[in-house]
């Protein structure tokens, strides 16, 4: 779903660059082998003689845009969100996980940019058109595979996921322990959420790495994130800057978190967070 | 974040360092590599000169000796950085042997170019996995497990090999005081490496336009509940 929504955006950066504009399967090895598909990207770009390549930024999109840069000697721009054609290529990248951009220079034969999900929406544009398919019969060299996915481990647990979660409850510093953590899976059950948490709390050990939020995290984009004692730091907000609306609940009036939401209570989580979900009992 | 008057960097006079949470894991998972199967760790940066306390950092982790590749701290795109490593794993190489696996964090976490590693491992003619969130050596090779398609995807990659590894791989541990006494005494070789032409070069940095949030405070305390539920209807959430 990610991978789709930064396709589509990488297609309206590279409609600037010209037409006719082709498209590469990025499941067309299978199993998936990065270099493989690599092989395979640098053959039809060579063959169409293409002025720049496209993909989008999330890990599959950058890792194989980034052997490609590698492979055929070129720089890369990763996570742009604006791109012009010329000599150089301006580009403005993000730094930072997105909390930072960057006006630069790309000075290549071919220009090789990602585009990360949720740079910016997709409002305009030419309806979808019928494409002709042009297969690509290629020999795959044996090194080529020696990165090919063997296996697939599922994920455990079976709860909503964090990242494609419609409300997500997540805890911070505030929430004290790992305990505490009670009342907000409390309030996430009862929304059909997800539970999040930020740095601070996978560090102390009280929530597993994969409900963390935030820049090295899992990036979410939700209908409503409601972030409790969370004190809103950079990398945190580069996380959850994708949600529609956010709730803080805070202690601090003045936390960071309060100026980048949409709605705020102040106060003692511990009794606001049941107080809520009793609330919400009350409609069922 | 407050940018330098010149708008080539942030404004740094106020704020710490620490090694990014990436690297942190590729660190912590050296250092328990070794402690598991006995070798040598080497830990390795590219940065200005006030960069050598971050690998008195990992050193004070277990890490046994330092490579500092020096600048000035202006900008080097990826491509340079790579070039620079490449070279410095080659000179290390020739004098101490081969390594068995060179760690990386996917990205950095400043200028998030997302290509180091693949650059380096393609320049070395050896295989590289990314993203990794789970990495066991397993005879000659190395299980690596990557996040996918809400599980995880499996590569058996044979060594020697360039991993990248994201934060979640392991809880890294904190450094002990003997640990850094230990790091005070352990080598750093130093050198200062030229820096190319940059071909995705760094114009200016832009602070982007806050999203527009402007809160609405639904109340204090617990009796701000039935405004949070008004509001949790209004939505569409509940």
């Amino acid at each position: 779903m990610e991978g789709n929504e930064a396709s589509l955006q990488s297609l309206t950066l590279a409609r600037k660059f010209g037409e006719p504009l082709r498209a590469v399967h990025m499941e067309a090895v299978q199993p998936f082998a990065p270099d493989a598909m690599t092989a395979l990207m640098a053959m039809v770009a060579d063959d169409l003689d293409v002025s720049s390549v496209f993909a989008a930024g999330t890990d599959r999109g950058n890792d194989v845009m980034a052997r490609l840069a590698a492979r055929t000697g070129l720089p890369f721009a990763a996570n742009c969100i604006a791109a012009e054609p010329g000599d150089p290529v301006t580009v403005v990248r993000q730094r930072w996980g997105g909390s930072l951009l960057e006006d630069a220079l790309l000075r290549a034969p071919r220009a090789l940019i990602t585009v990360p999900p949720y740079a910016f929406r997709v409002t305009d544009g030419p309806a979808p058109i019928d494409v002709d398919v042009k297969p690509y019969l290629t020999r795959i060299e044996p090194e080529d595979l020696q990165v090919q996915v063997t296996g697939h481990v599922a994920a455990a647990g079976g709860g909503v996921s964090l990242a494609e979660a419609k409300v997500v409850v997540s805890g911070g510093r505030g929430v004290g322990s790992k305990e505490g953590f009670a009342i907000i899976e409390e309030l996430a059950g009862l929304l059909g959420g997800a539970v999040g948490c930020s740095r601070v709390v996978t560090s102390a050990g009280w929530r597993p790495h994969s409900d963390q939020v935030g820049q090295t995290g899992t990036k979410i984009a939700p209908e409503l994130y409601i972030a409790c004692g969370i004190s809103g730091a950079t990398q945190h907000m580069a996380g959850c800057k994708g949600a529609k609306r956010i709730l803080a609940i805070n202690a601090d009036a003045e936390a960071p978190i309060m100026q980048n939401a949409d709605y705020a209570v102040v106060g003692d989580l511990k009794e606001i967070v049941p107080a809520i979900s009793a609330e919400i009992r009350k409609l069922k | 974040m407050v940018l330098a008057d010149d708008a080539m960097a942030l404004e740094t006079r106020h704020l710490g360092f620490t090694i990014s949470p990436h690297e942190e894991c590729g660190v912590e998972e050296a250092v328990r590599m070794i402690e598991a199967a006995g070798g040598e760790s080497v830990v390795l940066t590219l940065g200005p000169p006030e960069a050598v306390e971050q690998l008195r950092d990992a050193m004070a982790l277990g890490i046994d000796r330092a490579i500092h590749l020096q600048t000035d701290g202006s900008e080097w795109d990826g491509e340079a950085t790579a070039g620079a490593i490449v070279d410095a794993v080659r000179a290390d190489e020739a004098t101490s042997g081969p390594f068995d696996l060179v760690f990386f964090g996917n990205e950095s976490a400043d200028s998030g170019g997302f290509q180091v590693g693949l650059r380096v491992a393609r320049a070395l003619g050896r295989p590289c996995a990314t993203g990794l969130k789970g990495v066991k050596v397993e005879g000659g090779s190395v299980r690596c497990e990557q996040e996918a398609d809400g599980g995880r995807d499996v590569y058996a990659v044979p060594m020697p090999a360039v991993l990248t590894v994201k934060e979640g791989l392991n809880l890294p541990r904190y450094p002990s005081v003997p640990g850094r006494m230990r790091a005070a005494r352990k080598p750093v070789a130093a050198s200062t490496p030229a820096r190319p032409p940059a071909r995705l070069e760094l114009v200016r940095l832009v602070v982007p336009a806050g999203q527009g949030r402007r809160a609405e405070l639904l109340g204090s305390g617990a009796a701000a509940a039935p405004a949070v539920v008004e509001m949790l209807r209004s939505v569409g959430v509940l």
